[in-house]
């Protein structure tokens, strides 16, 4: 099994709010996420597939395919805007990286039809990060 | 943790140490050899990376694996409060009898942040400068690797 990483990298706005809690335990639990007019981030997702290359193109998939997959399916959807109100997929959740990296995988995975989805890591920032995997999976090359 | 899809929490923390790796297993001569300038005997430091996978369910209350704020304190805690601006050798319990690589580093705090309570450690892993790192993910021969 091979895998390949394609990179791509998106800005956007949020801020963390539960309408279930009460104004000051949305602030004690989110802290400046809080902020009514959120803030943003510059986004950068990393895609992997998992796959054997095919023995004609040497290719897992064409990047040229993967580029836009990614192109229609995320940054149509994300790219400079605010994800609480407008990325559907989002809605009635909280757009940590952690949600965000699940829709993106949700929203990804079905449109991979040559090898298959492996991993979703989306970077908020250099030091924060989320990873969506399947349970169970193992890297390439492992037994 | 339950479903097909696993999240996992990644966190990036610095610190500045300085050590030497040095063995009194061995002469002089061999320390040397073995550990080249590594084993100069003043020592040296780096810049170091600390990156933390955190696995769990995803609360649907937060949106998160663990509160951030509590995680960081956590590794303020931990380690980085113990081992930041320190000597390896000198000031940190750990390497009194253990060679300070990278490799033992790691290591110790995978140790120190395994019992964080409200996510579990994936694995741990260690830049000792941009072009070295270093991995560890306990004794869990089962261990999920994205």
């Amino acid at each position: 099994m091979v895998l390949l990483t394609r990179k791509i990298e998106f800005s956007a706005s949020h801020l963390y709010h539960n309408p279930n809690l009460s104004a000051e335990e949305n602030r004690r639990v989110f802290g400046k996420c809080n902020n009514p007019h959120g803030h943003g981030h510059n986004y950068t997702l990393q895609v992997t597939i998992e796959g054997e290359p095919d023995p004609v193109t040497g290719m897992v998939l064409d990047l040229k395919d993967l580029k836009e997959i990614l192109e229609r399916e995320i940054m149509q959807r994300m790219d400079h805007r605010h994800l609480n109100y407008e990325v559907p997929e989002l809605a009635g959740q909280i757009p940590t990286c952690e949600n965000i990296a699940r829709v993106i995988w949700q929203l990804l995975e079905p449109k991979i039809t040559q090898g298959r989805l492996h991993r979703v890591r989306l970077y908020e920032s250099p030091d924060l990060f989320a990873d969506c995997y399947r349970n169970g999976a193992k890297g390439a090359g492992q037994p | 943790m339950s479903g097909a899809l696993k999240i996992e929490l990644g966190r990036r923390y610095r610190f500045s140490a300085s050590h030497r790796l040095h063995t009194s297993q061995l002469s002089e001569e061999e320390n040397s050899r073995v550990f080249g300038k590594c084993n100069n005997p003043h020592g040296h430091g780096h810049n170091y990376v600390v990156e933390v996978s955190m696995s769990g369910d995803v609360d649907p209350a937060t949106g998160m694996i663990a509160n951030l704020a509590e995680l960081d304190a956590f590794v303020d805690r931990q380690v980085l409060d113990d081992l930041d601006h320190k000597s390896l050798n000198e000031d940190v319990l750990a390497f009194r009898d253990k060679v300070p690589t990278t490799e033992n580093l790691c290591m110790e705090i995978y140790q120190r942040l395994k019992s964080f309570p409200r996510a579990k450690l994936e694995r741990i892993r260690v830049e000792e400068t941009g072009n070295n790192s270093f991995e560890y993910a306990g004794d869990n021969p089962e261990g999920d690797r994205p």
